[in-house]
């Protein structure tokens, strides 16, 4: 069934308040269940041994004293793991990097497994495994991995993109280039040009929980997976495809997730624990430890960037240029292609361009992270914009609003933007109080704006109602963040119920059709959508049975705060019918009464934000103490306030983190040095101060509702946001994130504050 | 050669037995033995307190604690923190303000602002921002959690 | 893997004396258990010290203190004499870590477990503290810092363990502080610290000092030029800025994961001369 997804202004009764969410009480008492709570009798404990070397060639792996340990009931490597991609190498990527194939590619790259019956005697087989390696030359820095002599990390890898094409094996596997103009020319007619370069280290998601699942596979090739994951039908396509099983014969469930962020769309050692479990004929949990999630997981990737803006004196950019270079890890992926299309996206340029390279290092595997590409862009544009207003003397809030992109602009990656908020985000920072807010010694005050794209996807909804007129509402995005309850709202405001009368449930992949990764800010606004319509579908029935049991025609039924009422005054005597009268009778008027909705959603809206912070630095220790923050986004339609707020604060946290002290450290033998949160810093309470958040409603007329995905964008400023308000209280431009207290000081002592002005 | 450890405790007010192995921690007991799994794992090193729990009236990181050394004393988990089936105003306030989104971090929240609640009934923002910087969360930025923290102490102070 | 818990300092003595493979103390655990699931030691036996009754209790002794080594930190900052005579070591106990830490961490631990950036260590050595060390030949006593030998080494023989530590009676107008730099507001290893004690005499005019830094060498360094550089003074800037000097000469820092040779250094200095500040407002200079 078609349904019209353009935006019908209309009041709303239900959405927008801001009720409990339905998995509260189970979430603060410890009774929700996440991926490392599950436990099945008989079940094995999984351990897996990875490479302490960041490039080496596996010559031999020698499992047959720890197969032999008592207690130890399968021994995997990739022997056990057989390539079924029929030639298709981004399944094989996936593959390899699940479990080492004769060569490991970064600290941390699985090399074998086992499962035994405790975690004992596992610890000891890992120890019992032999594996002969070849320690071969490495290259883990961005820059250093494009230069001609560098150690190749993937020997089949030709650039993409270049012309004419290459035969030589390159750690570049792609360059994009996207925007539209004449840079050149733009560049001429400027007054100022700001031309810098720009570093950002990599970092992690760092969700709390660690991987976990457990898996149990039969003989007979069936099999059942527990397992935290931010998309278990992708988990359960990707499995069953390497593993050789039907897709439907393997049934994964999501636990609740603690937290994803990205780097949960993506399978890491599933695969593994599945064919532990098919070898030792029992299940098998694996749960990953910490030192594991920062090695051999998907963080996000370091940059190395080059911005080029000019202006004229009246605040008009006359040019833009970004050279991106993002590393991928040690697999190819679009994460630099991504950065090149976001770096301009808030402008509306008349001439623009950015040239992506995306670089392979003995790194982890890059997954996605918040608003994947975009903040690091976004801190060399936004800094680079901060320098050319006060070039030219502007305030930086009024050159952006000058600039801005707006209805009709056409967006430097290539589509023309419908209704946007980036301008309404930055008139509403220009008069927010704490633009005028006093700042004391050593404090200074930056802004800058960030956006995204936001995605929709296929997507896959029932909605039952129980013979008491109670509704189950079964999606199959995961919920991250609170959608359960934006996405109770919604049903509960098409059916005119209230929202305690639904129970919405995630469910396993056997009970309902594919759903895309809970991801690209999608689940409020996919599954929302498609609730919608399982909605509008099951009152399409509802009117059908009040029709029925008034012997009446359909089209004089309507249906209004939660009732059928028959139009037309030839029917004035009927009385309506509520739900629950309808859901009672419904095993004498037809048998269950449901809604169902299968739907791509597309129209997604883009996102923008304006951030504003106040930082305070320590002149003689570098030290940074963040005083003030606000975040400044559109949301299209906050179907749940809370928790829209919620991924406002949560993103510029993270984004605070990032720009501060998040960085992974490697040493010259290319291994991650701070694997864990004592040295992987991540914000603690006591280093935030309250985030102040504004949400505005410019509608998405591609949503019925005007919902735009929330959940990413606010990641996207705080590192120039941060970088600027550091420029502002220290007089020093920092261009290397994180801006860690010894870069500020050696900064403030070096005396480096002034941009490279040209002209 | 048999080396488990016979150890009698108290958890959430009930007297429980188990056997552990001398390296087991005190979490694994709680989560692989007891069926307690509030108690989360983040990163076994002490460094994200969603391991939290009290032990003799003293907030701990459960991972840090050997399962041997319990024997004698009283712990106590998220999983105690309701009472009757009425939920802690610590409870109630999180829900309500909504300080939690993904929820893995919150028991070991729930646990840390009690014993904070316990010993300083009036705290500033700053004494619970301090008194929580032991627990990590990732997704909310703290910021409700600080205001869930505040209203349940009010809430707790009316009543008392 | 063997668990023990003693209940008497002898009984403990003798376990690791007599234990034939590695065998470590269990106080806390902050330390032993990270290193323990990291792989890094794999003990034969464990010795749990938190059973026996006289290491648990902050004593006063001679007008002093004596802290038992199975008193956490968190026990320290409860008890109102030790805090108002020891400001500066009690505030460098309190500094270890999260309040969940604090709950089992214990400043002999801390001590023991010998890391260059142990916070406890700067404070006690500026106090001038000693430990009381129980072994198979006896009883000795030795200043704190002669107990750390290098990172992770510490110059306690087999069947050694340290029973308490014990800090001297305040002179009058005595003052201590401790600093540290980290990059967060808590839950961080020291980057650099330092740990300031000193005396007044007359007129505000300081007449001893000690200065400890922490995190800029293998081991804690005492810096006397420092102390030299403010005794006969009442902390004016010229001799704040000898006393910083004298500091960043003396630090013997590396590079790593924490932090640059630079930035300690430069901040070694700093931190010295604030806390020389706190430390004197705190005699009532």
């Amino acid at each position: 069934m078609n349904h019209d997804q353009s935006f019908t202004n209309q009041e709303f009764k239900i959405v927008g308040t801001r009720p409990p969410r339905p998995d509260g009480v189970d979430k603060v008492t410890g009774r929700a269940r996440y991926g490392a709570d599950a436990f099945a009798p008989g079940q094995l404990v999984g351990l897996i041994l990875r490479s302490p070397h960041a490039h080496a060639k596996i010559k031999k792996i020698d499992i047959s004293k720890a197969e032999k340990l008592p207690g130890v009931k399968a021994v995997i490597t990739s022997a056990d793991l057989p390539d079924l991609t029929k030639g298709d190498r981004g399944q094989l990527d996936i593959l390899e990097n699940c479990m080492a194939r004769g060569r490991a590619l970064y600290d941390g790259h699985a090399v074998a497994a086992v499962a035994a019956v405790d975690a004992e005697t596992a610890r000891k087989a890992l120890q019992l495994i032999k594996v002969d390696y070849q320690v071969l030359p490495h290259v883990t820095d961005v820059d250093e991995a494009m230069k001609d002599n560098a150690p190749i990390v993937q020997p089949h890898i030709r650039t993409v993109g270049v012309n004419p094409a290459p035969t030589k094996a390159s750690n570049v596997s792609q360059r994009t280039e996207f925007g539209h103009g004449d840079v050149e020319a733009g560049f001429k007619r400027a007054d100022v040009i700001v031309e810098r370069s720009y570093k950002t280290e990599q970092t992690h998601q760092g969700y709390i929980e660690p991987h976990a699942c457990l898996a149990s596979v039969g003989p007979d090739g069936q099999g059942e997976l527990w397992v935290t994951t931010q998309g278990h039908f992708t988990f359960r396509n990707q499995c069953a495809s390497l593993l050789g099983m039907d897709v439907a014969k393997l049934k994964v469930t999501s636990s609740e997730i603690g937290g994803g962020f990205g780097g949960k769309t993506h399978v890491w050692m599933e695969p593994v624990a599945l064919a532990l479990s098919r070898k030792a004929n029992r299940p098998v949990k694996v749960v990953m430890t910490r030192d594991e999630v920062f090695r051999a997981t998907g963080p996000t990737c370091s940059t190395s960037i080059d911005v080029k803006i000019g202006a004229t004196k009246d605040g008009r950019i006359t040019a833009a240029l970004a050279t991106l270079r993002y590393q991928d890890g040690a697999f190819p992926s679009i994460w630099g292609m991504l950065g090149g299309m976001t770096s301009f996206a808030c402008y509306d340029l008349e001439n623009v361009k950015a040239i992506a390279y995306d670089v392979l290092v003995n790194r982890p595997k890059v997954a996605a992270y918040r608003a994947p590409s975009a903040p690091m862009a976004a801190f060399a544009v936004e800094s680079t914009i901060d320098q050319v207003a006060a070039e030219i003397g502007w305030d930086p809030v009024d050159f952006r609003i000058k600039n801005a992109a707006k209805e009709g602009t056409r967006a430097s990656y290539g589509p023309t933007y419908g209704p946007i908020g980036i301008g309404p985000t930055l008139l509403a920072a220009k008069n927010h109080p704490h633009m005028k807010a006093p700042l004391r010694k050593n404090q200074g005050r930056g802004m800058a704006c960030g956006f995204w794209f936001n995605f929709g996807g296929q997507t896959c909804t029932d909605l039952n109602i129980g013979v008491d007129g109670t509704v189950s509402l079964t999606v199959g995005t995961v919920d991250v963040g609170g959608s359960r309850a934006s996405l109770s709202l919604i049903a509960a405001e098409e059916l005119g119920i209230p929202y305690e009368k639904v129970k919405c449930t995630v469910a396993d992949t056997a009970s309902l059709g594919h759903n895309d990764t809970t991801e690209g800010s999608r689940g409020t606004f996919s599954s929302g959508m498609a609730t919608i319509y399982a909605a509008r579908d099951a009152i399409r029935v509802l009117k059908e049975r009040a029709a029925k049991t008034w012997e009446i025609d359909v089209a004089d039924v309507t249906w209004r705060n939660g009732r059928a009422m028959a139009l037309k005054a030839e029917h004035g005597n009927l009385n309506e019918l509520t739900l629950e009268e309808l859901a009672a009778a419904s095993p004498r008027t037809g048998g269950p009464i449901a809604g169902h909705n299968e739907v791509v959603a597309d129209g997604a809206g883009v996102s923008f934000a304006t951030h504003i912070c106040d930082i305070e630095v320590d002149p003689e220790t570098g030290h940074t103490k963040v005083i003030r923050y606000t975040v400044i986004q559109d949301a299209g339609k906050a179907i749940h306030p809370d928790y829209v707020e919620g991924q406002f604060q949560g993103a510029a946290a993270q984004g605070i983190g990032w720009a501060l002290n998040e960085e992974y450290i490697y040493g010259k033998d290319g291994r991650l040095q701070n694997p864990g949160f004592l040295d992987y810093r991540i914000p603690v309470c006591s280093d935030l101060p309250f985030i102040d958040t504004q949400i505005l409603e410019i509608p998405n007329p591609g949503h019925p509702y005007g919902v735009r995905g929330v959940g990413e964008t606010s990641i996207v400023p705080p590192l120039a946001a941060i970088a600027n308000a550091v420029s502002n209280a220290a007089g020093v431009r920092l261009t290397h994130i994180p801006m860690s207290p010894p870069r500020i000081l050696k900064a403030i002592k070096n005396g480096n504050g002034k941009s490279h002005a040209g002209r | 050669m048999a080396q488990g450890i016979h150890v009698a405790t108290t958890i959430n007010g009930d007297a429980v037995e188990y056997v552990c192995q001398p390296r087991e921690t005190l979490l694994e007991v709680l989560r692989n033995r007891l069926g307690l799994t509030g108690a989360k794992e983040g990163c076994g090193t002490g460094d994200c307190g969603a391991c939290s729990v009290t032990l003799d009236g003293r907030l701990v990181c459960s991972c840090l604690v050997l399962g041997a050394e319990a024997e004698g004393r009283s712990v106590t988990t998220v999983e105690g923190l309701s009472t009757n089936g009425n939920l802690h105003p610590l409870q109630k306030k999180f829900i309500e303000h909504a300080a939690l989104q993904c929820g893995i971090c919150t028991p070991g929240f729930l646990v840390s602002a009690k014993a904070l609640l316990d010993r300083n009934p009036d705290p500033t923002e700053e004494e619970i921002r301090y008194a929580l910087a032991g627990n990590l969360c990732r997704c909310t930025g703290y910021d409700k959690i600080v205001r869930a923290v505040d209203a349940a102490a009010k809430e707790l102070r009316s009543k008392a | 893997m063997q668990y023990a818990a003693p209940t008497t300092v002898k009984e403990a003595a003798g376990l690791l004396a007599k234990s034939k493979g590695s065998a470590f103390v269990l106080a806390g655990g902050t330390d032993l258990l990270v290193r323990l699931k990291s792989g890094l030691i794999e003990p034969d036996l464990v010795v749990d010290i938190k059973r026996i009754a006289s290491m648990q209790t902050v004593t006063k002794a001679a007008g002093g203190f004596k802290i038992g080594a199975a008193v956490p930190c968190a026990v320290l900052g409860e008890n109102a004499a030790l805090k108002k005579a020891w400001p500066g070591v009690v505030e460098a106990a309190n500094l270890i870590g999260s309040d969940q830490v604090q709950g089992r961490c214990t400043i002999v631990g801390n001590l023991c477990n010998a890391s260059p950036a142990a916070d406890s260590v700067p404070a006690m050595v500026a106090a001038g503290a000693k430990a009381l060390v129980v072994g198979p030949k006896g009883r000795r006593t030795i200043a704190v810092e002669d107990v750390v030998v290098g990172p992770g080494k510490t110059s306690l023989k087999k069947g050694e363990v340290v029973e308490a530590i014990t800090l001297p009676k305040p002179a009058p107008k005595t003052g201590d502080a401790y600093l540290r730099f980290i990059p967060r507001t808590e839950m961080d290893i020291a980057v650099v610290s330092a740990g300031v004690c000193l005396t007044l005499g007359p007129k505000g005019v300081v007449k001893k000092a000690r200065v400890a830094l922490g995190a800029v060498g293998p081991t804690v360094i005492v810096v006397p030029k420092a102390a030299a550089a403010i005794v006969g003074t009442k902390l004016d800037d010229a001799a704040l800025a000898a006393l910083a000097k004298a500091c960043e000469a003396a630090c013997k820092p590396i590079d790593d994961k924490r932090g640059t040779i630079e930035f300690r250094t430069e901040v070694a200095g700093v931190l010295a001369r604030r806390a020389a500040k706190i430390a004197y407002e705190r005699a009532g200079g």
